[in-house]
């Protein structure tokens, strides 16, 4: 341990000398936040729907039939209460929720305006955005006909109109969405680049050797020079946390505990994979795109930051089960905007801890191997 | 006991042999010297004895201990400064050794002294706060010398310690390995730099995988005393060569420089035929005399016997 502590040391003077690491760390972030200001607009199909139906007749239906032709929107479950709502929208089984009042009809007769629910999960502001506009359309759609339909009946006001209600997001603001994701990003990279990068470029340097010389063993040594990575991520994650607390209004609705065990998790499994890039390469060029490729690039696709996994082809979609990110986005969302509990979310930390545990036992297999 | 015993040690890569069955002993408190050009093997050799890199057959004890079965103990017991720029250059002077004697496990005492010491070796006192990369090649080279010795060592293994060092520094370096060898550390060290063998004890000369010769530096050289070498300074060298090589008397020629190396075959010791010949075919020399045969003379041979190329 002792070992491992000068290890440490000296990994941490070195970082804190190494400005080109520092300004990586720094700005390739800040970088992506400008490039998604520009994010496009992306086309969102098949939106898990939930609808609750409480006037079951033929007015209702047709409004049922123009979200479901509009291929927009998937009637995915039928519940019964809003208790059930809420339940399926923090599972992120259902992205958004139809409710038809009881009494519709009538008040469409009657020459008055029925108001329909709907229920947006807001926490991917994009999305949301999206989805809002779609189901606006619809509405007025519906409600333009019926006006036709029923002209003589009623006066100028619209049949229907629709009831936004976002949750857990309400202004849908991104940011909101997109610090969860940024910190997942900035974890990825300072530990998997770094952490490849400075391995191999002691293998490149022939540092390498000179420590492999020393009666240290290889997980010591590798233990030694992760930690400084490891508190650096977790300071980098609580640091822009903190900054969207104070410039974004980010709230922190659910455990700081939870949080800080979650952030933990996916840098281990970060750090993991950096070291397997590093044990698989020998130059920093090819290490570096490597980390790039198997982690940048999925964390920023294929992880739900940007992109929802709902709206992706099927096999991408089993793609993204390999992603970690794809579960500590989760995780931060949940705990971040929904205030929800580790029992809401465990599945999502076994996951991440499941992939840690296979990352870094594939690296100790092949650092043991090197050793030889 | 020897300090380092070596049999049969060989390496493969692949079907590439670069190490082929090498044997030889260094006994303790010794300067052995690897010598041989690029490629040779001396570098696969070195990292087998330490430990680094596993033989694909033979045997070697470093300290009493067998290598193949117990890297570790070997590595606890040895130094070792790879061909490779060894340190961290983002790191001070001081932080360097600290972090050196940490992986060695020294404790603050031991630490302290021993840093002392390393300091004072590599004359870096008073520039402990420099960072390593500021450091010119003579003080990084010494400070990496005093790094890899922190845990006091009996056996110390150098690779190419001298390479792109000026010749100074080159000077003061083997002063501290003469040194090291007096107090009784075995010195093996591996070079490219022939007037560099001429302060090892014993010297090895390695050529495509395998020792080609291995003795002192004057049992090398006697190897050719019976021999008679001239030395002909001309200023057309190649025309020379060209007149000379087929002359009965002559065994063979080799261009050193401006100079031409005329080994006579055995009993031969006349040098009128050369000067006949040179003045037949009207080419000029300015002298011709008899040498010593240089390490170089010798290391050239043993390279063309092996049927190679010297580099
Ligand atoms: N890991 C390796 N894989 C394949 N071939 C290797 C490996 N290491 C060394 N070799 C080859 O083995 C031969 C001997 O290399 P080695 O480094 O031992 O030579 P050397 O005598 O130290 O040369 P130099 O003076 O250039 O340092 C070379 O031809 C080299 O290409
Ligand atoms: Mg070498």
């Amino acid at each position: 341990m002792r070992k491992a502590l000068a290890v440490g040391r000296k990994e941490f003077w070195q970082i804190v000398r190494d400005r080109r690491t520092l300004l990586i760390l720094l700005f390739v972030p800040a970088f992506f936040l400008m490039l998604y200001g520009y994010a496009l607009n992306f086309d969102i199909r098949h939106v898990r729907l939930a609808v609750m139906d409480r006037e079951h007749n033929a007015d209702s239906r047709d409004l049922l039939a123009s979200f479901v032709n509009s291929t927009y929107f998937d009637i995915v479950a039928t519940p019964t209460s809003m208790a059930e709502i809420e339940r399926m929208m923090n599972t992120g089984e259902i992205r958004a929720a139809l409710v038809i009042p009881e009494g519709m009809s009538r008040d469409l007769r009657t020459g008055h305006t029925a108001y329909v629910q709907v229920l947006i999960n807001g926490d991917n502001a994009n999305t949301a955005t999206t989805v809002y506009g779609y189901a606006q359309a619809i509405v007025r759609g519906v409600s333009a006909q019926l006006q036709l339909q029923l002209v003589g009946g009623r006066g100028f006001a619209p049949p229907i109109m629709m009831e936004p209600r976002i949750w857990y997001n309400p202004e849908l603001q991104s940011t909101l969405f997109l610090v969860p994701g940024l910190i997942g990003f900035i974890v990825m990279i300072s530990s998997v680049v770094s952490t490849s990068l400075s391995i191999v470029r002691e293998k490149e340097r022939g540092t390498w050797e000179q420590v492999r010389m020393a009666p240290i063993s290889t997980v010591s040594y590798v233990v030694g020079k992760t930690i400084p990575y490891f508190f650096i991520s977790l300071v980098s994650a609580f640091l822009i946390i903190g900054a969207a607390m104070l410039l974004f209004e980010l709230p922190v609705r659910g455990s700081w505990l939870l949080l800080l065990f979650g952030a933990s998790i996916f840098i281990i499994g970060a750090l993991g994979t950096g070291l397997l890039v590093s044990t698989l390469v020998d130059s920093q060029a090819l290490a570096f795109l490597i980390s790039l490729l198997i982690s940048l690039l999925p964390t920023f696709i294929l992880s739900g930051f940007i992109f929802p996994i709902a709206s992706m082809p099927a096999p991408i979609r089993v793609i993204t089960y390999g992603v970690p990110a794809r579960y500590f986005l989760v995780i931060l969302r949940g705990i971040v905007l929904k205030g929800l509990g580790f029992g809401m979310i465990a599945d999502q930390f076994l996951a991440l801890g499941v992939y840690s545990v296979v990352v870094l036992g594939l690296a100790s297999v092949r650092l043991a191997k090197e050793r030889g | 006991m020897p300090a380092v015993t070596v049999r049969d040690l060989t390496r493969r890569f692949g079907p590439f042999l670069a190490v082929d069955h090498v044997s030889f002993d260094v006994e303790q408190g010794e300067i052995f010297g690897f010598l041989g050009s690029n490629g040779a093997g001396k570098s696969t050799t070195i990292r087998m004895l330490c430990g680094l890199l596993k033989p694909s057959s033979g045997t070697a004890t470093v300290g009493g201990i067998d290598v193949g079965r117990d890297p570790e103990g070997v590595k606890r017991r040895i130094g070792y400064m790879s061909q490779r720029f060894s340190l961290y250059e983002l790191l001070t002077v001081e932080e360097n050794i600290t972090f050196f004697g940490g992986l060695y496990g020294l404790d603050d005492r031991t630490l302290a002294e021993r840093r002392a010491f390393a300091l004072d070796m590599a004359g870096l006192k008073g520039r402990e706060r420099t960072l390593t990369r500021d450091l010119a090649g003579g003080w990084r080279q010494r400070l990496a010398l005093g790094c890899a010795i922190l845990h006091e060592p009996r056996i110390l293994f150098l690779d190419e310690p001298t390479g792109g060092v000026d010749p100074v520094s080159r000077r003061q370096f083997w002063l501290l390995i003469n040194r090291l060898s007096e107090s009784g550390v075995t010195v093996f060290v591996t070079t490219h730099y022939l007037d560099e063998a001429e302060h090892c004890h014993r010297l090895a000369l390695m050529h495509s995988g395998r020792i080609a010769a291995l003795g002192t530096v004057s049992e090398l050289k006697n190897v050719f005393a019976k021999r008679a070498v001239v030395e002909v300074r001309t200023a057309s060298p190649m025309e020379a060569v060209r007149a000379l090589d087929d002359l009965p008397s002559v065994e063979k020629t080799s261009l050193f420089g401006t100079a031409l190396h005329v080994w006579l075959r055995p009993g031969q010791r006349a040098t009128e035929p050369l000067r006949e010949r040179l003045d037949g075919l009207g080419i000029h020399a300015e002298s011709l005399e008899f040498v010593q045969p240089s390490l170089e003379d010798v290391f050239m041979d043993v390279v063309e016997r092996a049927g190679g190329t010297a580099a």
